[in-house]
This record gives structure tokens, C-alpha cells and sequence, in this order.
């Protein structure tokens, strides 16, 4: 399939900004009134390379999703805040900037797929006009251009016979399909970061790996950064080069993608590894790390990972392990790891 | 939709014949009535034969059944004047208030919601809230006779009486009764509109919307609202049937000719064969408003369009 010149332009490379594309710096998220708020994300720092993709995963309720709303300027407030931080985009604070700014940002340079293709699309509108507005809201172009636009898009990501359907709504399509125009919808305006928050946990198998495909496509083609949100380290390996691991609201782990399958040095890193699923031996039951994420705001002092830990000693219940840099290509946040053995 | 109106049918039937038993059940002799105690019993008898009283009582319901289905109600027990006549003469009045109340209400109710959800816990909202509360406890008829008394009575700003002849006569005639229609509907949609756009704003496409840099204002009157509209149809449905009713009591007060002034009127003076008529247009007239709501949802909702 050929790409027509629009979509398939190169960003220009920001040449006023030579550090990372995103960087976030000690980022807190609370829920609920001040005083007695719950920190769902403590002290999360990151950042990511023009090009790269990147991967966070985490169980349910590590602050996945809310770390990807944050830099979209979408956390839910009331009741959510942001608490610590700064969320730098080629240098500039997002979180420094005028309300009014964000919007100009939002699908221009960062945009974002959510977990849930059933509901994030918007039930009276048809697909061509929901992706045209995404178009409409921040270039300038004719009608019958933007309409071209969309069925080139729509062709990208693998909708049959555009022109027909872009007049259709969001009901007659499959889940899968969903996905994929909302993928098209994202990537309207070539941003320059592509947040997918777990594009495929809601599909079934083979659309999974259908979407996946989509998405090397995306970045193959686009040239775009991505940041790829999962409870999956294997759906993470097969698109991203950098993992960075979230447990209960903190960055346990940071490393490429070859050194966490080779040496994790997280003992919950090491748990989700094991409870990848292999295909090789079907038989054996899939390893579970044993207990529960804790909720946010029990865990006080010392390693939030240390009532389910393997590995604990005396330390990791009275301290809690920073984010230390155990090689240049990797980070984790353990005692043990770190060296300690009392 | 042809399915939808066959569907009314048994519906429509069913009011007739609580119509017809309703009317024959009530006290009173209609011949006596119509002429008076001191009737000589000849003249009722004529009364009664004239008016198709003097056949079998499942006779008359046959009657009446054909009679409907051909417009034809019979005459006035009082006049003479067919009862067509009556109710045609006085529709269009009590439609002119329906719909100039509904579009009044709206226009206040609807922008009214948007701005309480929008700036939920704020000033607007408990606007909103007093507001509603008022509209709900304050009966029309009082409603309207307040109105009628300042703006009317004392400050001569429009006319006390009458539907006014021409349009602009008509429209400062039509204002004060719509109003106070109006404002009982706007507290009411005001109301539903704020509860359905505050459950559409934390939607998931919502959230999409605000994704790919829609602002504010776009985010609530483009995806919120038309979202909102669906569960609002039906209240608006409803508000619809309950003005036809409220229009009786502001009729009476605002001495508006009128659907409802004729029923009140005719019942007084026991004048069956215009409460009949009178009830089954009012009937008619709500499976129609049913109809025109299935209708709405279909224009609204694609994922009905398209079945
Ligand atoms: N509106 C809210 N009020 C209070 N707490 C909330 C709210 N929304 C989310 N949280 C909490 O924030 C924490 C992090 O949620 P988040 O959605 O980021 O998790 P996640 O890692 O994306 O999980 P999942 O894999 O289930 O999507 C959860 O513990 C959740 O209970
Ligand atoms: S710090 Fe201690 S409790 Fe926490 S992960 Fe490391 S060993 Fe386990
Ligand atoms: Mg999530």
C-alpha cells in the first residue's frame, strides 16, 4: 500500500530542543479533597526519546492510566490533582502552561488511544466526521481535501472500503475495528507522541495481534514516539525497545527491553515475567504473583512491594528503596537488588 | 413506523371506551340538563331521540365507535352546533399555547441545565436548583394568576382576556399563558438536562473528544448534547402531555378559548357529547405526541435509524 506524501511527511525534528520528547519529573497524582487525599502516583519520573517507544506495564491500579492522562492534561478534577512534578514536552512544562494552551496540544503533538474501543467512540457521529473533527480542530484544509484525508487514514489502519464506510457510525463496527479508527483518529495530525493505553486488552487474541501489527505500521510509516500502556510485558516486547514497570503508583523499574527479559532486578518484574503466558508449555499453570496489589494510600513507609515479596529482608519494611541506577541501562527500586542484605 | 401506528390503535380504543363508560356512569340526566327541570316529559323524549339516547346502551357505544372513526361527535347537547365545529374552532388555541410553551420552555429550560451541569456546585447551579424547586411546587393556575394580575391587571402590559386576532395581537395575547407554562416546563427540563449532560460528560467519548483538542465548548455542545438529548426526549415527551393538561387550568385563568375552556365548560353544563369529543381529541392528541417521540429518537439515536 502506498502512503500519500500528507500522511507520510517526516516530523520535523524539533532542532530548538535537543533533550528528550517527554520527560516527567517526580509526578503525583491525588484523589480526593485535600488534606485527605489519596496518592494513586508518587514520585514518577521518566522520559522518552524523540523515536523511541516506550512501554509501562503494572498490574490493575498501578497508576498506568493515570500517569498517560496526566501528561495529556486529562486527569478528572475534581476529584484528581496533580500534586508534585513537571511534565516537560520538548523542554516546555506542560503542567506550567495555561489551561487554555493544552487543547492546541492535545492531538497535534501528543495524542492518545484509550483501553476501551467500545465507549471512546461518540455514538451519534459518524467515524468520518469524528476523525475530521480531530483534522479540523488544528489544520486548515478544504473540505473535499480533509475528506481524502480521512479515507487515506482510514485505509492506513486497515478499514475496508473507506469511502462507503466513513459515513458510518461507531455501532456498526466490530470492537477491533473500533480500535482501529480510533487509532486513525489519533494519528489524524501525525503527532509527535502516540499514547496507546492499552490498545488491545479489550480485543480477543487474533485482533490483538492484528492491532499490534497496526501499530509497528503506525511507527514504521509515521515516524512517530510512542508511549504503549499494558498489563503485558510480551505485548510490550513485541512493540517497544524500553519498559518501564509501575507498581501501587511508583516506578519499580526502568530498563531496554532485552535486559529485563535477560536480568530483571525488581523481584515484581521478575513475577511478571513469569506470568507471561508461553505457548510452548500450555499445560502448566500460569505463575501468579501471590497477594494483592495494595490500595493506594495503605502503604506507608518502606517497599510497597514488600508484603508480597520474595526476596525481603528486615530493610525493605522500615525504608523505602529509591529509584537506583544499577547500570546505565537500567533502574529498580530494591534494597536487595541494590546490594543490601539485612 | 406504520408497525408503531397500528400499535396505537388498541390504545386509542381503550380510551374511548373508558370514555363512553366514564360518560354513562357519571350522574345526571343530559336531557334534563340541557332543558331543565321544569322539561315536559315529550320535550325530553324528543331530546333523547334527537340525540340518539333512546337505543340500546351497546348501541350507543356502536355508535359512537363509528361515530369517532368518522369525526363525527355528534352535536352539542346545549347548541346544537356540531361538536366538530366546537373543538375545531377551538384546536388551534390550545395548540398555539402548547407549542409556544413548549418552544419557550425549552429555549430557557435547555441552555438553563447545560450552564448547572457545566458549573455543577457553582452559583448557576443553585440557580438551577431553587429555581426548579419553585417550579415544581408552584401550581400553574397560580403561577398564572399572579402573572395575570402584575403584568396584566396592574401594569397593562398585555391583554387580560382572549386569543387577539393577527400576529403580533396574537403573540402579546399568547405570552403571559405560555410563559407560565413555559416556566413550570423549563424547571423541569432544566432539571433533566442537567442530570443527562452531567452522566454524558464522564463518558468515554467525552474524554475522546477532549483528546484530540476540542475545547470546552465544543466538548459539551457537540458530543455532550446531542448525547443528552436522547434520554431527554423522553422527558420532553412527557413534559409535552403534562402541558396539554396544564393548559386547561391556564386557559380557564387567562379566559383563553380553548380545548381545555371547552371541556371545563361542557362538563359544567354536562354537555356529553363535547366532553366526548373533547376527551377523544385530547386522547388523539397524546398518541400523536407518542408518535412524533418515536419519531424524534429515530432522527437522534443512528443505532435506531438503522434497524
Ligand atoms: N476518580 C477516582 N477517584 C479515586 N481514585 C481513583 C479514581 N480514578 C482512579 N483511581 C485510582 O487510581 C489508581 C490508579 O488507577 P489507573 O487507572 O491509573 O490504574 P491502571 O494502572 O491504569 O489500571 P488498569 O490496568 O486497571 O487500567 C487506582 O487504584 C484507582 O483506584
Ligand atoms: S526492596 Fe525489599 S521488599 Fe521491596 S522489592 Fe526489594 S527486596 Fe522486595
Ligand atoms: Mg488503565
Amino acid at each position: 500500500m502506498t502512503i500519500a506524501p500528507s500522511l507520510s511527511r517526516q516530523q520535523p525534528v524539533s532542532s530548538t530542543h535537543p533533550g528528550p520528547l517527554l520527560k516527567v519529573e517526580d509526578l503525583s497524582i491525588e484523589f480526593g479533597p485535600e488534606g485527605t487525599a489519596v496518592r494513586v502516583v508518587e514520585g514518577v519520573s521518566f522520559s522518552i526519546d524523540a523515536g523511541a517507544a516506550v512501554g509501562i506495564v503494572g498490574e490493575s491500579g498501578s497508576g498506568k492510566s493515570m500517569t498517560s492522562l496526566a501528561v495529556m492534561g486529562l486527569i478528572p478534577s475534581p476529584p484528581g490533582r496533580i500534586a508534585t512534578g513537571r511534565i516537560l514536552f520538548e523542554g516546555v512544562d506542560l503542567l506550567g502552561l495555561p489551561r487554555s494552551r493544552m487543547p492546541e496540544i492535545r492531538g497535534r503533538d501528543i495524542a492518545m488511544i484509550f483501553q476501551e474501543p467500545m465507549s471512546s467512540l461518540n455514538p451519534v457521529m459518524t467515524i468520518g466526521d469524528q476523525i475530521g473533527e480531530a483534522i479540523k480542530l488544528h489544520e486548515k484544509m478544504g473540505r473535499e481535501e480533509r475528506r481524502q484525508r480521512i479515507i487515506e487514514l482510514l485505509k492506513l489502519v486497515g478499514i475496508p472500503d473507506p469511502e462507503r464506510r466513513l459515513g458510518a457510525y461507531p455501532h456498526q463496527f466490530s470492537g477491533g475495528m473500533r480500535q482501529r479508527v480510533m487509532i486513525a483518529m489519533a494519528v489524524a495530525c501525525n503527532p509527535k507522541l502516540l499514547i496507546a493505553d492499552e490498545p488491545t486488552t479489550a480485543l480477543d487474541v487474533t485482533i490483538q495481534a492484528q492491532v499490534l501489527e497496526l501499530m509497528h505500521k503506525i511507527r514504521r510509516t509515521l515516524n512517530t514516539t510512542i508511549l504503549l500502556i499494558s498489563h503485558d510485558l510480551g505485548v510490550i516486547a513485541d512493540i517497544c525497545e524500553r519498559v518501564i514497570v509501575m507498581y501501587a503508583g511508583k516506578v519499580v523499574e526502568d530498563a531496554d527491553v532485552k535486559t529485563i527479559f535477560r536480568s530483571p532486578k525488581h523481584p515484581y518484574t521478575r513475577g511478571l515475567l513469569q506470568s507471561i503466558p508461553r505457548l510452548k508449555d500450555e499445560n502448566t499453570r500460569l505463575y501468579q504473583i501471590p497477594g494483592m496489589v495494595p490500595l493506594p494510600g495503605t502503604i506507608k513507609q518502606g517497599c510497597p512491594f514488600f508484603p508480597r515479596c520474595p526476596d525481603r529482608i528486615d530493610k525493605c519494611a522500615r525504608e523505602t528503596p529509591p529509584l537506583l541506577e544499577i547500570t546505565s541501562q537500567q533502574k529498580a527500586a530494591c534494597w536487595v537488588s541494590a546490594g543490601a542484605t539485612s | 413506523m406504520l408497525y408503531r401506528l397500528a400499535d396505537a390503535i388498541p390504545t386509542i380504543w381503550l380510551v374511548l371506551t373508558l370514555v363512553f363508560i366514564a360518560m354513562r356512569i357519571l350522574p345526571g340526566d343530559p336531557a334534563i340538563a340541557a332543558l331543565g327541570d321544569g322539561a315536559l316529559p315529550e320535550q325530553l323524549a324528543e331530546f333523547r331521540e334527537k340525540m340518539g339516547l333512546n337505543v340500546p346502551i351497546w348501541q350507543q357505544y356502536f355508535n359512537f365507535l363509528i361515530g369517532t372513526l368518522t369525526l363525527d361527535f355528534g352535536k352539542s347537547y346545549m347548541n346544537g352546533a356540531p361538536v366538530l365545529d366546537l373543538i375545531a374552532r377551538n384546536l388551534p388555541y390550545t395548540i398555539q399555547l402548547t407549542v409556544a410553551a413548549m418552544i419557550l420552555g425549552t429555549v430557557i429550560g435547555i441552555p438553563f441545565g447545560v450552564l448547572a451541569a457545566v458549573k455543577r456546585g457553582k452559583l448557576p447551579d443553585s440557580g438551577m436548583r431553587i429555581f426548579s424547586l419553585v417550579g415544581y411546587a408552584v401550581p400553574d393556575f397560580y403561577l398564572g394568576a399572579l402573572f395575570l394580575i402584575g403584568f396584566a391587571l396592574n401594569l397593562r402590559w398585555f391583554p387580560i382576556n382572549g386569543a387577539g386576532s393577527g400576529f403580533f395581537d396574537i403573540l402579546h395575547h399568547l405570552f403571559l399563558p405560555a410563559l407560565t407554562l413555559a416556566l413550570v416546563k423549563a424547571a423541569f427540563i432544566g432539571r433533566l438536562t442537567r442530570t443527562s449532560v452531567l452522566e454524558v460528560l464522564g463518558k468515554d467519548y467525552v474524554r475522546t473528544a477532549r483528546a484530540k483538542g476540542a475545547r470546552e465548548n465544543r466538548v459539551i455542545y457537540r458530543h455532550a448534547l446531542r448525547n443528552a438529548l436522547l434520554p431527554l426526549a423522553t422527558g420532553m415527551g412527557l413534559s409535552l402531555l403534562a402541558t396539554l393538561s396544564g393548559s386547561v387550568a391556564v386557559e380557564l385563568v387567562f379566559n383563553r378559548p380553548g380545548i381545555g375552556r371547552l371541556l371545563i365548560q361542557s362538563i359544567t353544563e354536562r354537555d356529553y357529547g363535547v366532553i366526548q369529543g373533547g376527551v377523544v381529541v385530547f386522547a388523539l392528541m397524546v398518541v400523536f405526541v407518542n408518535l412524533m417521540m418515536d419519531l424524534l429518537y429515530v432522527v437522534i439515536d443512528p443505532r435506531i435509524r438503522v434497524k
